[in-house]
């Protein structure tokens, strides 16, 4: 199944290594990743998208933790808005093909960003199914380039992801 | 003060007091301010030899190893021990030299990344880019090393560091808010915990290496409840290896006894151990009969990684058992602990006879010789398994092997390590001719120092526990396992370095050698020219679980369900 993960962190050196590094040698699937920096001078937040079995997400969760500069670690299992943006760089080579992408995009509410002779970039946020169905109906017209972040999280409601109480760790 | 100072200074702070390692051009700036500073340096040969070393301090002592070198192939040379002491879980801080930070990432003379190399086999490593942090940065290494789940920290300087002037304090707040070990277990489960034991009809104990510091209160939670008690690799010595209630080692190569009673036990409580696959044969085959497992462990990342815990009980295994103590009551465990007796009295560890010298009977003489009483440290194979069944210790602390890593030649740079932790023990090193040839170079090292470590050569030519395999499972391919022929004489090599060499290659000059190791004062280096085609029994193939058991080598064999 895929869970999306969010992990609050310390802003220091290597430390997307140290997550890279571990997901490689535990052998967990890491579908996507996006990393920035927070309100909070020094701590830095990750979201990661990862498929496996609920034995498989106890370990990613419990192996995070594991590292000195995790400070808190969230399986998106409860109610969560969850955003992913692409950039896509479709082919237009006469005005009714111009007419039938700016259908799909307003139908997506995307945004023309660029505009060139024979191309456009459009751009959408959305979660990761909206994404893919709007690079699914934009394909017949020849997509040149696709570029996506990884998807970013956070739970609905007042629930926050802070270092609150003590982190299981060893 | 320069860098290098306020690094000595803060080490000092540490209460280390020594430090294994070799120099290099990156690290001279350090050896430099050690040339003045009260910590004693031991200089090994080669840097993996200081890491191992540094390893068995750790775990002889209880104190955290120091271990230093250079950048690039010094540091390199740290990998393996690094990762055995992560796998094994032993405090180790790892001082590495770098290049100048001008030349990091230009591929200077003798520059690796060696805390991206590292990463993944320490608890946690630093790359120091300020002098000013030196201080913290010792202070949370040794923090993080020595506590929780203990494990290697790597403190990577670079040159310009150790040169810098050093304007900082060194009396730093520990600030690692990502870093908070349990230690308490929940009363909860430990109240569950002892109701699962008291409903119990077939309870098994079992302990790893966790339990080393934890032997006390494990001896009396033992004797309070009557509990049979099985100590795997790591945890040998945790429990008295003479004790009634004792059964010996779990697994591949553990007693008959030991991986019965696991496989017929109904409520298991394992203490400071993960499951290795060593221990477990096919995890879908362990224990079928256990209803309830309790894993006891201080990483909350071992519970449920291998079998499934019924009652987890994540906390320091000593403090667990001090409150697991407090509840415990004499169990019922009468006809269970017949069953026990008979598996024991019907299967004890041993080896047909044959008329050559056999590994077997070497180690049990030197235990007869010693009562038992010295610390053990052994290489990896035939020999370390044959150490583990016939020399059981009793006492913590004193059987230094590489469990998890299993790396080949820690046996003699072990013994380095456990001769300068604990001195006034008897060290033993039970090493395989293939073994000790990887780190033959300490000998140098003991030498140097004078350390009086018995070093025990097992020699059957062979890489004998490759060999046993090909034997069993490869048709008897016996592909490039063959030592005999270029093996050096090992008595003549210890006299090139000044070392007692002592040679035996006949049964019945057993007792003379062995007093002749004994007997000398100071380092010897032994050679026992033993049967060559031995095999370890009992022994669960790969794979296996308790019920594919063989029992005695398949020309004389004897298979016992379980």
């Amino acid at each position: 199944m895929r869970h999306v993960i969010s992990v609050l962190v310390q802003d220091h050196p290597r430390v997307l290594n140290r997550i890279t590094s571990l997901f490689a040698r535990r052998g967990f699937n890491l579908e996507s990743l996006a990393v920035g920096t927070t309100h909070q001078p020094g701590l830095s937040r990750i979201s990661l998208v990862v498929s496996g079995d609920d034995r498989t997400l106890e370990q990613v969760e419990k192996q995070l933790n594991r590292l000195i500069e995790v400070l808190k670690v969230t399986d998106h299992t409860e109610p969560h808005v969850e955003r992913e943006l692409a950039l896509v760089k479709v082919h237009v080579a006469g005005v009714e093909e111009r007419l039938a992408v700016k259908d799909i995009q307003e139908a997506f509410r995307a945004r023309v960003v660029d505009v060139a002779q024979k191309s456009l970039i459009l751009e959408l946020t959305g979660d990761s199914r909206k994404v893919d169905s709007f690079i699914e109906a934009l394909r017949p017209y020849g997509i040149l380039e696709v570029m996506r972040t990884g998807a970013v999280a956070m739970s609905r409601g007042d629930r926050v992801l802070k270092v609150r109480e003590k982190k299981e760790a060893v | 003060m320069k860098g290098a100072e306020a690094l000595l200074r803060a080490l000092e702070r540490e209460g280390v007091e020594v430090i294994f390692g070799h120099p290099g051009g990156a690290i001279m700036p350090t050896y430099d301010a050690l040339y003045d500073s009260p910590i004693r340096h031991i200089l090994v040969r080669h840097e993996q030899g200081g890491v191992h070393a540094a390893t068995a301090y750790a775990r002889a002592s209880g104190k955290v190893g120091v271990v230093m070198a250079t950048s690039g192939p010094g540091a390199l040379n740290l990998v393996t021990g690094l990762a055995d002491a992560m796998m094994d879980s032993t405090p180790v801080v790892a001082i590495t030299g770098n290049v100048p930070r001008a030349l990091i990432g230009t591929d200077a003379f003798q520059e690796a990344d060696v805390t991206g190399v590292t990463m993944p086999i320490t608890k946690h490593n630093y790359l120091v880019q300020d002098v000013n942090e030196i201080p913290r940065v010792v202070k949370e290494a040794f923090h993080i090393a020595s506590t929780g789940r203990p494990g290697p920290v790597l403190i990577d300087i670079p040159k310009d560091v150790q040169l810098e002037e050093f304007t900082g304090s060194f009396d730093v707040p520990l600030d690692l808010p990502g870093y908070k070990p349990t230690l308490k277990g929940h009363p909860k489960q430990i109240e569950k915990a002892l109701d699962a034991l008291e409903k119990a009809e077939r309870p098994v104990l079992m302990v790893g290496g966790g339990a080393q510091h934890a032997h006390a209160e494990l001896l009396a939670f033992a004797e309070k409840t009557g509990l049979p008690v099985i100590t795997t690799l790591m945890g040998l010595g945790a429990f008295p290896g003479n004790h009634p209630l004792w059964l010996g080692m779990p697994g591949m190569h553990g007693t008959v006894a030991a991986n019965r009673a696991i496989h017929h036990a109904d409520v298991i409580l394992a203490i400071g151990l993960r499951f290795d696959d060593r221990v477990t044969g096919k995890v879908s085959r362990f224990a079928p009969h256990a209803h309830t497992i309790i894993h006891v462990d201080i990483d909350p990342a071992e519970i449920g990684k291998v079998v499934r815990t019924h009652i987890p009980i994540v906390g320091d295994s000593r403090l667990v058992l001090k409150e697991l103590l407090k509840g415990a009551k004499a169990l019922r465990l009468a006809a269970w602990w017949r069953q026990l007796e008979e598996w024991r009295t019907r299967y004890p560890l041993r080896y047909k006879p044959k008329p050559h010298l056999q590994s077997q009977e070497v180690i049990r003489a030197f235990h007869e010789a010693t009562g038992g009483h010295a610390i053990v440290t052994t290489g990896v194979g035939q020999h370390q398994m044959f150490a583990a069944q016939f020399f059981p210790v009793t006492r913590p602390r004193s059987f230094l092997t590489s469990g998890g890593l299993g790396t080949m030649g820690v046996g003699l740079p072990f013994a380095i390590g456990a001769k300068i932790a604990r001195p006034e023990e008897l060290v033993l090193d039970f090493d395989g001719d293939g073994s000790f040839q990887m780190t033959l170079q300490e000998l140098a090292t003991v030498v140097k120092y004078g350390l009086d470590v018995k070093v025990v050569i097992l020699n059957n030519g062979y890489l004998g526990m490759v060999r046993q395999w090909q034997d069993l499972f490869h048709a008897k391919r016996y592909s490039e396992v063959y030592l005999a022929d270029s093996n050096p004489d090992f008595a003549r090599l210890a006299e090139a370095y000044g070392i007692k060499g002592v040679k035996v290659e006949r049964k019945e000059d057993l007792r003379k050698g062995v007093e002749a190791v004994l007997n000398t004062d100071g380092p010897v280096v032994a050679e026992f020219k033993v049967y060559q085609e031995e095999g370890v029994f009992p022994m669960i193939p790969a794979g296996g679980a308790a019920e594919d058991m063989i029992i005695e080598h398949p020309a004389e064999r004897e298979e016992v369900e379980a």
